[in-house]
């Protein structure tokens, strides 16, 4: 078991947690990923990495409640325990074997969406640690569901967009990139972490901009080792599994609509058992399984 | 009796468990296993024990079934496995044990198979567990995967007094025992369950939630915390796909992926958290023993079944009591027949699949005869799921991220047959991560052969 040692929310509907996992923090490195199972016969949840702790064995998690799994997280309070946290799985980002003399000469953005915000952190707090430099463009929808605005303006140049205006710039990240590379800033590298359909419109202007861009991928996983080939997507022509293979890859050569259409395949079912774990015992059809 | 006939075994009648995940083998009572075991002729020299990779002495504890000593027999079967309520049930006898039986050569070979599993199943309900150690050694051996092979190689270790721990990167422990083979086949917190806790009652340590090369690596194993020898045994790894078009399509999967949702998940079970697709009409692509538990978990889940596969009925390598027991349940057998194309609706879900006819040419290297395409012969299924059951690639998270640990041109990591000695001092592997995808009782072998090569490696260090 895996205690929970701090809980909060962080905005409507997204939670900070920070469990102990000492295997994890003490090898997990920007980039990567864990899976959480919330309870016993719980599902395997593959979860973003926000920051650790190496001294404390501790591990941050953001999480947006978005399923009935993750529903059942978000009200679990400091003290409590999850079943399993293993981790951490996939590669690191290309970012840490760079010479940092090179890395330094670089002009890199991050940009991050909605609770992608949080997987961009550690990155960002990875490349200060090591003197370099870098731009962070957080979306929201509005004000309120911006996150980490303070702990990101420790370890970068800060740029917020929100869809509706309320704070920051105005717009979509992609406007914000574009205003940004209007005003002269010639970006070398672009990491874009957020909603597939977020990551897809920002690599078809870095295509545009010539700006080589790394996306993280989230698809649908089960063991995260490679064993099980859901998380499968196709990259500059080949198959490629999310868990082993990346989840970084050229965002040039990803085929976003074959993988957003992948993540289509269990959605009735999940949204099922969704109304089920909202309703508990109340539950009484309008599931379209009772 | 004659002697020349088995006694039969009971099984759920076909057309009951189709729809159903219970088991179907219901295996022998007290006076069925007697009377099967008088059949044995208690050979001098007992070419069964030969047979078996774990070499149980076969002719001893069949005598002891026989007299109704089900502990003396358990005890006999658990000096060479630790496993044997699995063994008993999936282990291929016909062409191992069974296979070399003298009885064999005029009529039934002994049911050495259903007679181990009424032997493991018995002792358990009696509450019968193995021996452990007398004495400890105070040397820490690692074991990574709870599989066949490391359970069988850390149950050694253990009698042996070794200080073992097993390292296990799914949330529970049993590998292919529990995310691959089918509840209906193997029950898992029946037997699966109990036969670990059996190994852990010898003193065995496990730690699940731990994926060896990112959460640790074999280095840090031995040089940060305190591991004197390691036993690789992480199994087969990455499932195949055949690279045809519409492999992306919604609906399909690889066999490991559907079977890990149903067995390790429990998604076949309406409370589980973890969904499934509940198939109307389901294409498993593949002849072997994967493919059958996919096609045969696929029917149990409401699907008409067809296993498409580019050989004939004789070369199908699954076992041939598997064929059977699918044939029976309703699946149904494209032979000669491989698929080219895979095709979509308007919504990206698999809508059929266009195959091609085969016919067999001249033998391969491997022996068996080679399918070649019949021209102009190709036809489509409609389906709403496809699930490729191809055999798997090595994993390369342990080669890749352990210094001098040598793989073959297949990246299957080489280990002498005899000890499991790697390239690597210190480190010893077995079972599918050594030879690619095989079976439970081969990896077994393995785990048990690098269980003594890591004693005599430890003793003379």
């Amino acid at each position: 078991m895996f205690k929970i040692l701090e809980a909060r929310e962080l905005t409507t509907n997204i939670y900070q947690m920070i469990v102990e996992a000492p295997r994890v923090a003490s090898a997990c490195l920007p980039g990567q990923f864990l899976i959480i199972r919330v309870h016993e016969d719980g599902e395997r949840i593959p979860l973003t990495i926000c920051d650790y702790d190496r001294e404390k064995g501790t591990v941050e998690i953001v999480v947006q409640a978005i399923g009935a799994e993750t529903l059942k997280l978000s009200k679990l309070k400091a003290g409590d325990e999850l079943a399993d946290v293993v981790g951490p799985l996939g590669k690191a980002s290309d970012l840490v074997y760079e010479d940092i003399e090179e890395l330094k000469k670089k002009k890199i953005v991050f940009i991050a969406g909605g609770v992608g915000t949080a997987p961009v952190y550690p990155q960002a707090k990875w490349l200060k640690e090591h003197g370099v430099d870098c731009d962070v463009i957080i979306g929201a929808k509005n004000k309120d569901l911006v996150i980490l605005e303070d702990r990101f303006k420790e370890v970068c140049n800060l740029h917020i967009t929100t869809d509706d205006g309320s704070y920051g710039r105005s717009g979509m990240v992609t406007v914000a990139l574009q205003d940004l590379w209007n005003e002269g800033n010639r970006y070398d590298h672009c990491v874009a972490i957020g909603p597939m359909i977020m990551m897809k419109f920002v690599c078809k202007l870095t295509k545009e901009l010539g700006i080589p861009t790394v996306v993280s991928m989230n698809p649908i996983m089960v063991d995260g080792t490679g064993m099980c080939g859901a998380c499968r997507l196709t990259v500059g022509g080949e198959v490629k599994f999310a868990c082993v293979d990346g989840p970084e890859f050229d965002g040039h050569k990803v085929d976003f609509d074959q993988a957003m259409n992948r993540m289509k395949l269990y959605k009735t079912e999940e949204g099922r058992l969704m109304l089920k774990a909202q309703e508990g015992d109340t539950h009484h059809g309008g599931c379209g399984n009772c | 009796m004659d002697g020349f006939v088995r006694v039969p075994v009971r099984e759920q009648d076909a057309k009951e468990r189709a729809k159903n995940f219970k088991e179907v083998c219901l295996g022998y009572n007290k006076e069925e296993s007697e009377s099967e075991a008088t059949r044995c002729l208690n050979c001098k020299n007992p070419k069964c024990v030969e047979g078996c990779p774990v070499s149980i002495d076969i002719p001893a504890f069949v005598q002891q079934v026989k007299e109704g000593n089900v502990e003396g027999a358990y005890q006999t079967i658990s000096k060479s496995s630790a496993l044997p309520a699995v063994c008993g049930r999936v282990c291929p006898q016909e062409s191992q044990c069974e296979g070399k039986c003298v009885r064999g050569i005029k009529g039934d070979p002994v049911s050495i198979g259903k007679l181990e599993r009424y032997v493991a199943d018995t002792a358990r309900e009696m509450g019968i567990v193995p021996e452990g150690a007398k004495e400890k050694k105070n040397k820490k051996v690692a074991v990574i995967g709870s599989g066949p092979s490391g359970l069988t190689c850390a149950g050694d270790l253990a009698k042996m007094g070794y200080d073992v721990t097993i390292f296990e990167a799914l949330h529970e422990a049993g590998g292919v025992l529990v995310y691959g083979i089918p509840e209906f086949r193997l029950p898992k917190d029946a037997v699966v369950k109990k036969e670990i806790e059996n190994v852990k009652a010898l003193g065995v340590k496990l730690e699940t939630d731990v994926v060896i090369g990112k959460s640790v690596t074999i280095d840090e194993l031995m040089e940060k915390e305190g591991f004197e020898a390691v036993f690789v045994g992480s199994g087969a790894g990455l499932p195949r796909f055949m690279n045809i078009p519409g492999e992306q399509a919604l609906g399909v999967f690889s066999a490991n992926e559907y079977l890990t949702r149903s067995n390790l998940m429990k998604a076949f079970d309406e409370n589980s958290t973890t969904p499934i697709m509940r198939a109307k009409k389901c294409v498993v692509v593949g002849g072997g023993n994967v493919a059958m538990d996919a096609a045969r978990t696929a029917l149990r889940l409401g699907a008409e079944v067809h296993v498409v596969y580019r050989r004939g009925e004789e070369e199908l390598p699954a076992r041939k009591e598997e064929v059977h027991h699918a044939k029976e349940e309703g699946i149904i057998f494209d032979l000669l027949t491989n698929p080219v194309e895979i095709h979509e609706d308007e919504n990206g879900w698999v809508k059929s699949i266009t195959c091609i006819r085969m016919e067999l040419g001249e033998p391969d290297e491997s022996g068996r005869r080679s399918p070649v395409e019949i021209p102009g012969s190709e036809f489509e299924i409609e389906c709403d799921a496809v699930i490729m059951a191809l055999g798997t690639s090595p994993n390369p998270l342990i080669s890749s991220t352990t210094k001098g640990l040598e793989i073959n041109r297949r990246k299957c990591i080489v280990a002498n047959e005899e000890t499991g000695q790697t390239s690597k001092e210190g480190v010893f592997a077995g079972g599918d991560a050594v030879t690619g995808a095989a079976t439970v009782i081969l990896a077994m072998g393995a785990g048990k052969a690098a269980a003594k090569g890591i004693d005599e490696y430890l003793s003379t260090k």
